[in-house]
């Protein structure tokens, strides 16, 4: 395929997936945006009042990044993971695998959905919170660039899991056994400073404690841990998970018999 | 002139240990009308789905106008178009979306894709249902849908998988000249269908594949004159007498009812001698017909016999 054909066929994809979530937005967008708004209300007005500054911040102020960072986590694993595996299930993804489209751009078409998703979802997330408090930006480059790379870390493993999964409960398990409890315990209600020293070891063993706070510090200043390290490490698990992902592309893992 | 298709020695052993096929080798010549035919399980989905990309091989090769699947396999691809057994699209999607998509996914703009689907779905009456969602379309509809979006990149080779199933006998005609003006215009055509009388009215050439190997390939015409036995049927004037039938039952003879008999008549003799000898036995035929489609025979005694 010419360049020309293959940005042709990555926007078709693109489009697709887009106008699939933009379609059931009551689905996709809205309960995020319900979920966090309830957060921001309990935890922020109602009980944030009651608890002390961390790093010089309100408590509603300190728990915005983190659960901006929660909307675009699971969004980006959900779009791409129910998505391309819906694909699976009712054997659409035959369109794709008996066309000429190499393996790449048909991972960039999905993954871009999801991260298109997740950043929308973000977006509409830190939107709300500004109607319960004022926020600052400390620096835009951290703040995209940790935002950008958390959500095509997640639609990379979203498809991965599409990819594994033989069954729809293949999906929900690993986004209610695995990916909700990280992200909870990734530092978004709270600071690990606060932990004992035993927990702040295991604490530095979750990924999603150096994308909360790497992205708190983009808008805030504060976080817990090095932010340059953060950004590496962010870096390295999405250059693995896009290997991953291509690799099992490649060899029709889960998709061709 | 190039082969449409070439495989040679294929096999392929699913994860199960499952040999789907064993060996199969077979070429499709430029503009053929081909058929490929089998029982259930025989292997023609898998050998279908290898050549489009649906499945791994596990041994042989494979190519599509000299494009190896393996090596080439964009090129291949770009070559094929196929109809798939089951319906495999979206069925929330809208039919022209869903025509309109497939060819992106060739690389082709939507803005060259639309004339396309629109002389595609007018060719086959789909054309007032473009702004339908798949999901409210009949079953035949959707069959045609999918042939529609198996030619929106134009392929030089359409692989058909049982296009035919479940469709009522008008709508297989009108598939049926469908299928004969494309081939016509160039379009090499291979089917697998369990219809025999499909295979027999649309194929030039045909090849019957059980338990992973081709176990007959040639022309419909020669392959139908290698039949050593044909059964025909033929329905009486009157009634069947007591004498008669002691007399017929000694030329081998079936009394299938009072007015019906059953014969068979082998390979060279003229059946107007069988009509002659029930005529001389004063028995007066009023129409007669094959027991069974001929292709069916030769497809049921290919099939029993040991691989």
């Amino acid at each position: 395929m010419t360049l020309n054909q293959m940005w042709v066929a990555y926007m078709t994809i693109v489009r697709k997936e887009t106008g699939r979530f933009l379609r059931i937005w009551p689905q996709t967008l809205l309960p995020s945006v319900i979920t966090t708004t309830l957060y921001y209300v309990i935890f922020g007005a109602f009980i944030g009042s009651q608890i002390q500054a961390i790093g010089g911040f309100t408590y509603i102020q300190f728990i915005v990044p983190g659960l901006v960072m929660m909307a675009v986590i699971t969004n980006s694993f959900s779009n791409v993971a129910s998505s391309f595996f819906g694909a699976k299930f009712q054997k659409q993804i035959e369109e794709l695998l008996v066309a000429p489209v190499s393996p790449f751009v048909v991972v960039a078409g999905y993954v871009t959905g999801g991260l298109l998703r997740g950043l929308l979802t973000g977006a509409l997330v830190l939107g709300v919170a500004l109607f319960f408090t004022h926020l600052t930006m400390h620096s835009i480059f951290l703040t995209v660039a940790f935002i950008f790379l958390t959500a095509l870390l997640f639609s990379l493993a979203g498809m991965v899991n599409a990819i594994y999964a033989k069954k729809f409960d293949g999906i929900s398990i690993v986004s209610v056994f695995v990916l909700t409890p990280l992200t909870y315990l990734g530092g978004v209600f709270y600071s690990v400073t606060m932990l004992p020293p035993f927990w702040q070891k295991v604490s530095a063993l979750n990924p999603i404690l150096y994308m909360v706070n790497g992205f708190r510090y983009g808008l805030l200043g504060i976080s817990d841990v090095n932010v340059t390290g953060s950004f590496i490490i962010l870096v390295i698990l999405s250059g693995v998970m896009l290997g991953l992902t291509m690799y099992l592309f490649k060899t029709g893992r889960g998709l061709r018999t | 002139m190039a082969a449409a298709l070439t495989i040679h020695n294929l096999k392929k052993t699913y994860q199960s240990g499952v040999q789907a096929l064993k060996g199969v080798s077979l070429e499709v010549a430029e503009g053929d009308f081909f058929g490929l035919l089998g029982p259930n399980g025989a292997g023609k989905t898998t050998l279908i789905a290898i050549v489009t990309g649906l499945s791994n091989k596990t041994s042989g090769t494979v190519a599509v106008f000299d494009y190896d699947i393996t090596t080439a396999t964009a090129l291949a691809k770009a070559s094929v178009g196929v109809v798939p057994q089951e319906f495999n699209f979206s069925i929330f999607e809208k039919v022209i979306d869903i025509v309109c998509d497939q060819a992106g996914y060739y690389g082709i703009a939507r803005a060259v894709a639309l004339p396309r689907a629109e002389k595609y779905l007018k060719l086959l009456g789909l054309w007032e249902k473009r702004n339908e969602i798949a999901m409210c379309l009949s079953g035949g509809m959707k069959r045609r849908l999918m042939i529609v979006r198996a030619l929106i990149h134009e392929p030089k080779l359409l692989i058909l998988d049982e296009p035919t199933a479940g469709v009522d006998i008008e709508l297989r005609r009108e598939m049926w000249d469908f299928l004969r003006k494309l081939n016509a215009a160039g379009t090499t055509i291979i089917l697998t269908t369990h219809y025999l009388e499909e295979a027999e009215q649309l194929c030039k050439r045909i090849a019957i594949i059980n338990n992973g190997k081709i176990v007959s390939e040639g022309l419909v015409k020669d392959l139908l004159g290698t039949l050593a036995i044909e059964t025909f049927i033929f329905d009486l004037v009157t009634p069947l007498t007591e004498a008669n039938e002691k007399l017929v039952a000694q030329f081998g003879v079936k009394k299938v009812d009072q007015d019906t008999i059953e014969m068979m008549v082998q390979q060279g003799e003229s059946l107007s001698d069988a009509v002659a000898a029930l005529s001389r036995l004063d028995i007066q035929v009023r129409s007669m017909r094959n027991k069974s489609n001929r292709l069916e025979e030769l497809f049921l005694d290919v099939t029993k016999k040991p691989v």
